[in-house]
């Protein structure tokens, strides 16, 4: 053999046996009982929601847990409509106030299901529920602590928990537990340690939900239909895949690329440039069967407010007028067509979610709101004692839509003469500014959809303020006592006094618009975008009867109508 | 010889100690603290509860203890082959996050690299004595050769997967695929290997081809071959002997150049969602996943040691002044 086949023959054994090694691995790391190829007419891809491998499934660790863990899997008592404002019976058949005690009839007929196995490990009981709510109250750590903060204690006769209040119960707080806390299996959960009960990477589920988890591969996680789900039998919700897949989020021209491919057939992240693709506004090349929520602008529904943080800790950002200046010179009209090309909706001086549009005084609203005016802000600008400071404005780097929004944004200030310049940290470093109250001026989405505009307004007024704003509260760090008092009160109303709520928010609204602590600038959306090739009747504003909430994002999945859209989609 | 290994070994675990360090280091100075990152992806609306998450997730990431102590524990885990436990995809540990990316990255690298510079080193020297060959080569050689990656990736993954559609290009294996021993799932493993593998390839070779045309042109013209073809020796000997000397820089080159082609490898792995140690290292960084990077890196240094080390001993085999410096060094 000569030197040169030699070589020849190392470099092909080299390239033989580094093509095999993977597949050893992988082979070795197939779960039994998974599907080996997922048939793609009985399979809905779904992504744009998971941006780490799946191998988290504890509900209750809300760092790490894969999508589907809290909806497919485990499930909350009631479901939220944020498009009618509605709740929606879940695991309780019914739930109520009767003086201070909350009383929850929990539904009969629930499984608890092993995955993947697909074996009934028991009934969903009350001890169940009273187990959930009790873990939640006991642990300082846990994540829906603050939301059980005035629960003094549950009591369990047959279905029927009823929960006891102390004297003023904070009916905000504990309506969103209702819709949003996952109910866990009393039996294996209180085998583990406080610790691992937040920890554990819980990858064979014991839950209640639609789907099992079938298996997991570095990039992807992938369910079977429940056989024994309630959903069923009950309110009659049958999905018409065998397997749904959620794939791990890469970039955004792989996601639109996987999207076009038709290999994803529900995408919830945000792909610039969709609604050219919807409305064939290429050359007229619609041929990409791609469906939106609402057929035309604004496309998407919205999912949270962007706000403007200004840092009110630091000169001029502390001066009202200054504050109102920067809102009256931001022209949000030309973010939503030239960034967004319509996929969003800018947001109303107030800024709460369109869902939340009974909640809005709109006299306040008109009298006390700012519009888009370069020739009021330079006169707010002149009273504001501004003296030529270089100020900052951050987003995070590689958040594309938000960059190119800041360059018009500051586009906007320089010319009425405050001095911005956009920087785009990476994400740690931004959240480190924000939570510390290093910055001058950024972007933010905390105030998320919600049932009420409670948290909204908590989000904004928070008191007291830390070293550290470490929960995602006021990070403009704001102070206003009288505001803080007024959302305190808000919290002990009850929801079905609504006449009391709308009186303390008109007022919290007009000193919000009066100081604009943080400056509402659009809805951004819940990015939905669905691909008609395997599937079609995706939920849509034009239904009658098809509108739910297409998101499978945490917090939407396992709390809004999500698993109605799902139950909804026939084959193409 | 033993002496020259014991130092050269000696100077390897001196750079791995070094680099070890540093590693350890340098995510510490990043800016941001992860566990307040990772914590704050709760959007808790209590300061109280926030408090007592914090403090639970510091411990369980085992950064509850002095500095000097994590970096302790940092050996010590290094020791017994505990990287602790990955901030972003908790609660997975390190170990098992990077065994299961690897082999992706050496079925990309291994056959990049050995290939890339045996037929680059091949083609070069025929480039060298054949004028067709040398204008063709050599321009298409430089072309590639300061091609950045991520442009070669980007353009690849354009005409050849999203124009002409030969190639999938996302991800190591068709989605919907769970890995399996079918000949489907090997097919599919090779074709999405391919596209992100010849960008690694097509950027070395064009570096090992114009380098060794240059070097093997240069030893063409030396005194010892113009004696050798003084004394009659057949063209095709005076090459062989120009062949094997012209190698040499090039096997130095090439222990220099594997931190470039490992860096390479990062983007181009991004650029296609390839899963391996590139993609991780990508996510890593932006999730500020300390004991991942850190994972990664020693890995990686480790890699490079031993890929060095094995240079030296091959350079001794092909090298015969080398040994006999070394047998001169003994007597």
């Amino acid at each position: 053999m000569t030197k040169r086949t030699r070589a020849v023959r190392l470099g092909t054994a080299f390239t033989a046996a580094a093509l095999v090694a993977p597949l050893i691995n992988m082979a070795s790391s197939a779960s039994a009982g998974a599907q080996a190829t997922y048939p793609r007419n009985e399979t809905l891809y779904t992504s744009g929601t998971a941006y780490n491998p799946p191998n988290n499934f504890n509900p209750n660790d809300l760092g790490s847990l894969y999508t589907g863990t809290a909806g497919l899997l485990y499930e909350p008592l009631f479901l939220y409509d944020p498009i009618h404002n509605k709740y929606i019976p879940w695991l309780a058949k019914s739930g109520g106030w009767q003086g201070t005690n909350y009383v929850i009839h929990v539904r009969s007929g629930v499984q608890w299901v092993a995955s993947p196995s697909g074996a009934v490990k028991g009934a969903l009981t009350g001890a169940d529920v009273a187990f959930s709510i009790n873990l939640a109250k006991n642990n300082a750590a846990d994540p829906w602590n603050a939301n059980v903060s005035t629960v003094q204690g549950v009591s369990v006769s047959g279905d029927t928990v009823t929960v006891h209040f102390s004297k003023t119960p904070a009916y905000t707080s504990w309506q969103d537990f209702l819709w949003n806390a996952p109910i866990l299996p009393a039996s294996t959960w209180s085998k583990l340690s406080t610790t691992d009960q937040l920890t554990t990477a819980n990858t064979s589920p014991v839950a209640t939900g639609p789907m099992l988890l079938a298996s997991t591969t570095n990039t992807q996680a992938c369910f079977s239909v429940n056989p024994h789900w309630w959903g069923t039998a009950q309110l009659g919700l049958k999905f018409r895949f065998k397997y749904l897949c959620d794939e791990e989020n890469s970039t955004n021209n792989q996601e639109l690329s996987q999207l076009l491919a038709t290999n994803i057939d529900w995408s919830n992240n945000f792909l610039p440039g969709i609604s050219a693709l919807v409305n064939g506004a290429l050359g007229g090349n619609s041929g990409y069967g791609i469906k939106t929520y609402y057929p035309t602008k604004p496309y998407m529904l919205s999912a949270n407010t962007v706000w403007l943080d200004l840092n009110t800790t630091k000169a001029p950002m502390n001066n009202a007028n200054f504050r109102q200046a920067v809102a009256h010179a931001i022209n949000t009209q030309q973010i939503e067509s030239s960034v967004y090309a319509g996929t969003v909706q800018v947001a109303s001086p107030v800024g709460l979610l369109p869902s939340l549009k009974s909640y809005v005084n709109n006299s306040v609203q008109s009298k006390y709101g700012f519009k888009y005016s370069p020739a009021l802000a330079k006169q707010f600008l002149k009273k504001s004692g501004y003296k030529g400071q270089k100020l900052t404005l951050e987003v995070p780097n590689g958040w594309t839509d938000w960059m190119a929004g800041i360059d018009v944004i500051a586009q906007d200030l320089n010319a009425i003469g405050i001095h911005v310049t956009p920087t785009y940290p990476q994400y740690a470093t931004r959240e480190s500014d924000l939570i510390n109250g290093t910055y001058d001026m950024a972007l933010d989405n905390n105030a998320g959809i919600d049932a009420t505009p409670w948290s909204y307004f908590q989000r904004i007024y928070n008191l007291p303020i830390l070293k550290q704003q470490s929960a995602t509260l006021n990070w403009a760090r704001y102070t206003d006592k009288t505001a803080w008092s007024l959302v305190q009160q808000a919290a002990t109303v009850p929801l079905s006094n609504t006449a009391k709520l709308k009186s303390i928010y008109s007022q919290l609204e007009q000193r919000f618009l009066q100081s604009l602590p943080v400056i509402p600038l659009w809805y951004n959306g819940a990015w939905f975008q669905g691909q008609t090739k395997y599937w079609t009747n995706y939920p849509s504003s034009t239904s009658p009867t098809d509108q739910y909430t297409p998101i499978m994002w945490h917090g939407w999945l396992g709390a809004m109508t999500t698993i109605y859209a799902l139950a909804n989609l026939k084959p193409a | 010889m033993i002496g020259y290994f014991a130092r050269k070994l000696g100077t390897y675990v001196l750079a791995f100690f070094l680099g070890a360090t540093i590693d350890w280091g340098i995510p510490r100075l990043m800016p941001g603290n992860p566990v307040q990152i990772y914590v704050a992806k709760f959007q808790l609306q209590s300061p109280g509860a926030w408090e007592a998450l914090n403090k639970l997730f510091t411990k369980a990431f085992g950064l509850n203890v002095p500095v000097w102590k994590q970096y302790l524990n940092f050996w010590n885990g290094v020791i017994h082959w505990n990287f602790g436990v990955s901030y972003t995809q908790f609660p997975e540990p390190v170990s098992h996050v990077i065994f299961s990316a690897v082999p992706y990255t050496l079925a990309l690298l291994v056959p990049a690299i050995t290939l890339s510079y045996v037929l680059g080193n091949r083609v070069g020297a025929m480039a060298a004595r054949r004028k067709a060959l040398d204008n063709t080569i050599l321009p298409v050689g430089y072309f590639f050769q300061a091609m950045p990656y991520a442009w070669l990736a980007l353009a690849m993954a354009f005409f050849l997967g999203a124009y002409y559609r030969w190639f999938p290009i996302g991800g190591a294996y068709a989605q919907g695929m769970v890995p399996n021993a079918s000949w489907s799932f090997v097919w599919s493993l090779i074709s999405h290997w391919f596209l992100p593998f010849m960008t690694v390839f097509l950027v070395s070779f064009g570096g090992w081809a114009i380098g060794m045309r240059n070097l093997v042109i240069y030893e063409l013209e030396t005194d010892y071959s113009r004696y050798l073809r003084s004394l009659g020796a057949s063209e095709r000997l005076v090459r062989r002997y120009a062949y094997r000397n012209a190698v040499l820089p090039q096997l130095s080159g090439l222990a220099l150049q594997l931190g470039v082609v490992i860096g390479g490898n990062i983007v181009t792995e991004v650029v296609f969602n390839y899963p391996g140690l590139g993609n991780l290292i990508f996510k890593a960084i932006s999730g500020e996943d300390y004991f991942l990077l850190q994972g990664i890196f020693l890995f990686i240094i480790v890699g490079v040691c031993i890929a060095n080390f094995l240079i030296d001993i091959i350079y001794v085999l092909v090298d015969p002044r080398t040994r006999l410096s070394m047998q001169g060094a003994q007597a």
